[in-house]
């Protein structure tokens, strides 16, 4: 991880670490975010969604996407997937625009939609050990079988899903928040067809990421909260 | 490289586990091909010469309509219910899950057709060493198929009618495909080498499994923006 | 001084240069059709074994030449389109399409009057006639693929996509089909005159010409009507004196 990146400054002088740190005067700094989106531009069709968006986030920051119906939250959250490619501007993660670093970016980003990428014939178990394997992760049993207990699916752990109501099956697809070890959690609607238990277990799900320095992009309609870390706010109008 | 692998082998068995518990699709298939093969004999007549000429092509035909049948299955249950996002944002390469989605395909609607094959030779009268051609041609030839049509089973991808215009896109791009393979059936029977044949259906599966899946990923890219 | 060829690539620019161009193509191609018709219908002497028949040749020959330049053209397009992401590129590509599958449609059926005076049938399985069929089932793809995605951005990269794997395989497609058409001995049409004439050579040059001509003038104004059609919500579109009016 590179925190910052020189950008101009007496480089011979500056010959080493010491040097820079004794006189900082030497070089100058600039101050490189985790995830940084400049100008951005979005549409669909002809409509313009949103255009010149420009944000920054930093390791164990949290920012919450605001906006009606209709006002590209969703969009905005799947161009920072890479799944949308922007009309204008960039997204760069530790100072490289994400299109260059690919499947690298990819490894960082778990996102979580509104579809649970489930499969109704598989037990919840299965589901998750293949989303895991899917991103990359080897996921044994007892682990999987932890995480979908943590949860609240004990004993339901080996039924096909097509059995569970909407907030279990939901409750299957957050679990990949528990077996994750992406750094930038992008969750649209998270609290979608949750009860009041599963949303307090989302809250301090947040609260343990955010605490090992991850970052978090969410949109939702129901309150939300966050302990210990400001909740920055970006609003689409 | 052993990663890759074992990728591909986890993606390839998900997708057989999920045909198995869901066994009427793959059924569907393979009675589509058998109604349509014994179709023709009704629609042309009962003379063994004529079938006997036939039968390599109407196989082959059979396996191409079969195949695009169970085409507009391949993306469309992963695009529905959200797992193909996933996919996309997977840190490995996409056109690793897309060679691994095409192989668990083919498994599930190419590979009973092969195994169907002589039964159905029979039907035609077919003579034994024609009907192994035919197994070892369409063996090669419809990984092929399944290759080719997941290229256009991404790009119509959540399309209205999209079965039927998978179809059109397809079709042509097989015809080399249906030409070596039966080709080479053709050949056996005019007592002359298919080796050539399979040679070249050999040459067309190697250049699909090293182009088709960068391609299909692509397509799928382009397909859920 | 260098050129900046980047210029025309905005539909800014390319759509009053388009506007200029397409008179000059369309008269020079009106007038090469005249032409090249009177010198291989009046002109031109008649084949010794063909009789009057091959004079269809005129037809037949430029449009299937131009029918596989353009999709190789076409596909050209769909790949910078898809490469650099120009809109103009995805633009042109669309444009193309109807008019190869004009010409595809125009050789196929030239080729059929020429069979029947020849052989006595419509259809022969030639390997030629059976690639320009191909060839037409490709350009219907790609025209029906475009056709069915709403959003002219999947669209454009969806069929550029498809208009790419096409072109990589019409090459396989014509050895495999010549190859097929060799075992099965089939007819193939030739020109029975190992050596053309002066006069032939001419008339067949001035109707290429000419088809190309249409072609040009045809598809850069329908490039002009889908640049029309996309950017109409800009500023720029709606201040054109034709929009105006």
């Amino acid at each position: 991880m590179r925190p910052f990146e020189i950008v101009g400054g007496d480089y011979k002088a500056a010959q080493s670490v010491e040097s820079i740190v004794y006189n900082p005067k030497l070089v100058n700094f600039r101050f490189v975010f985790m995830l940084e989106v400049s100008n951005l531009a979005c549409s669909r069709g002809d409509h313009r969604l949103f255009a010149g968006l420009s944000f920054a986030l930093h390791s164990g920051q949290v920012m919450q996407i605001q906006g009606a119906n209709g006002s590209g939250k969703t969009s905005l959250l799947r161009t920072l997937c890479g799944f949308i490619q922007p009309d204008e501007g960039k997204i760069a993660w530790q100072g490289v625009d994400v299109r260059d670093l690919a499947e690298d970016y990819f490894a960082r980003v778990l996102y979580l939609g509104h579809l649970n990428a489930i499969k109704d014939e598989l037990s919840a178990l299965e589901n998750l050990r293949i989303s895991a394997g899917l991103s990359g992760i080897k996921l044994n049993e007892s682990d999987a079988i932890a995480a979908l207990r943590r949860m609240g699916l004990k004993g339901r752990e080996r039924l096909p899903v097509k059995v569970l109501s909407q907030g279990q099956r939901r409750r299957v697809a957050l679990a990949r928040l528990l077996v994750s070890d992406a750094v930038l959690w992008i969750l649209d609607e998270p609290l979608a067809a949750l009860d009041v238990n599963a949303v307090a277990l989302i809250e301090e799900l947040l609260d343990e990421h955010l605490a090992k320095q991850g970052m978090v992009i969410f949109t939702t309609h129901q309150p939300l909260k966050v302990a210990g870390v400001e909740m920055r706010s970006l609003s689409l109008s | 490289m052993n990663k890759i692998l074992l990728l591909l082998i986890m993606v390839a068995r998900r997708d057989l586990v999920l045909a198995m518990r869901r066994r009427a699709d793959v059924l569907t298939t393979l009675i589509f091909f058998v109604m349509v093969v014994s179709l023709f004999p009704l629609g042309v007549g009962p003379e063994t010469d004529m079938l006997r000429k036939m039968a390599p092509g109407v196989l082959w035909v059979s396996a191409l309509l079969a195949s695009m049948l169970s085409l507009g299955r391949l993306f469309s249950a992963d695009y529905l219910d959200g797992t193909l996002e996933q996919m996309l944002l997977a840190p490995q390469s996409l056109s690793v899950l897309v060679l691994g989605k095409m192989a668990a395909h083919w498994m599930v609607s190419g590979l009973p057709l092969v195994l169907m094959t002589p039964v159905l030779g029979l039907q035609f009268d077919m003579p034994l060493k024609a009907v192994g051609v035919l197994m070892l041609s369409l063996l090669l030839g419809t990984p092929v198929l399944s290759m080719i049509g997941a290229i256009g089973a991404a790009l119509t991808l959540g399309l209205r009618g999209g079965g039927v215009l998978l179809s059109l896109l397809v079709l042509p791009l097989c015809i080399p495909v249906l030409i070596f393979g039966t080709g080479a059936v053709g050949a056996v029977t005019d007592g002359l080498g298919y080796s050539s044949h399979l040679s070249l259906l050999g040459a067309l599966l190697v250049l699909a499994a090293v182009f088709t899946p960068w391609v299909a990923a692509q397509a799928l890219r382009i397909s859920m923006e | 001084m260098a050129i900046n060829w980047f210029k025309y690539s905005a539909p800014t620019m390319f759509y009053p240069l388009a506007g200029k161009l397409i008179p000059w193509f369309a008269v020079s191609s009106a007038i090469l059709f005249v032409a090249g018709l009177y010198l291989g219908f009046v002109v031109a002497p008649s084949d010794a074994t063909q009789g009057e028949f091959y004079r269809i040749i005129y037809i037949h020959v430029p449009t299937s030449i131009l029918s596989m330049f353009l999709y190789l053209v076409m596909a050209g397009y769909a790949a910078l389109g898809l490469i650099f992401n120009t809109r103009l590129s995805a633009m042109m590509a669309s444009a193309i399409a109807p008019t190869g599958a004009l010409f595809s449609f125009i050789a196929l059926w030239t080729g059929a009057l020429w069979g029947k005076p020849m052989w006595g049938t419509w259809w022969v399985w030639d390997a030629r006639l059976t690639s320009e069929l191909i060839l037409l089932f490709l350009y219907l793809g790609f025209i029906s693929l475009h056709a069915s995605i709403d959003d002219p951005r999947r669209a454009d990269r969806a069929a550029a996509l498809l208009a790419i794997v096409g072109s990589v395989n019409v090459p396989i497609i014509y050895f495999s089909v010549k190859w097929w058409n060799t075992l099965h001995q089939g007819s193939t049409i030739k020109f029975s005159g190992t050596s053309m004439q002066v006069t032939m050579q001419h008339a067949m040059f001035t109707m290429l010409a000419a088809c190309w001509l249409y072609a040009a003038a045809v598809v850069l104004s329908r490039v002009r009507s889908i640049i029309l059609e996309r950017e109409r919500h800009t500023k720029w579109i709606a201040e054109l004196s034709e929009v105006q009016s």
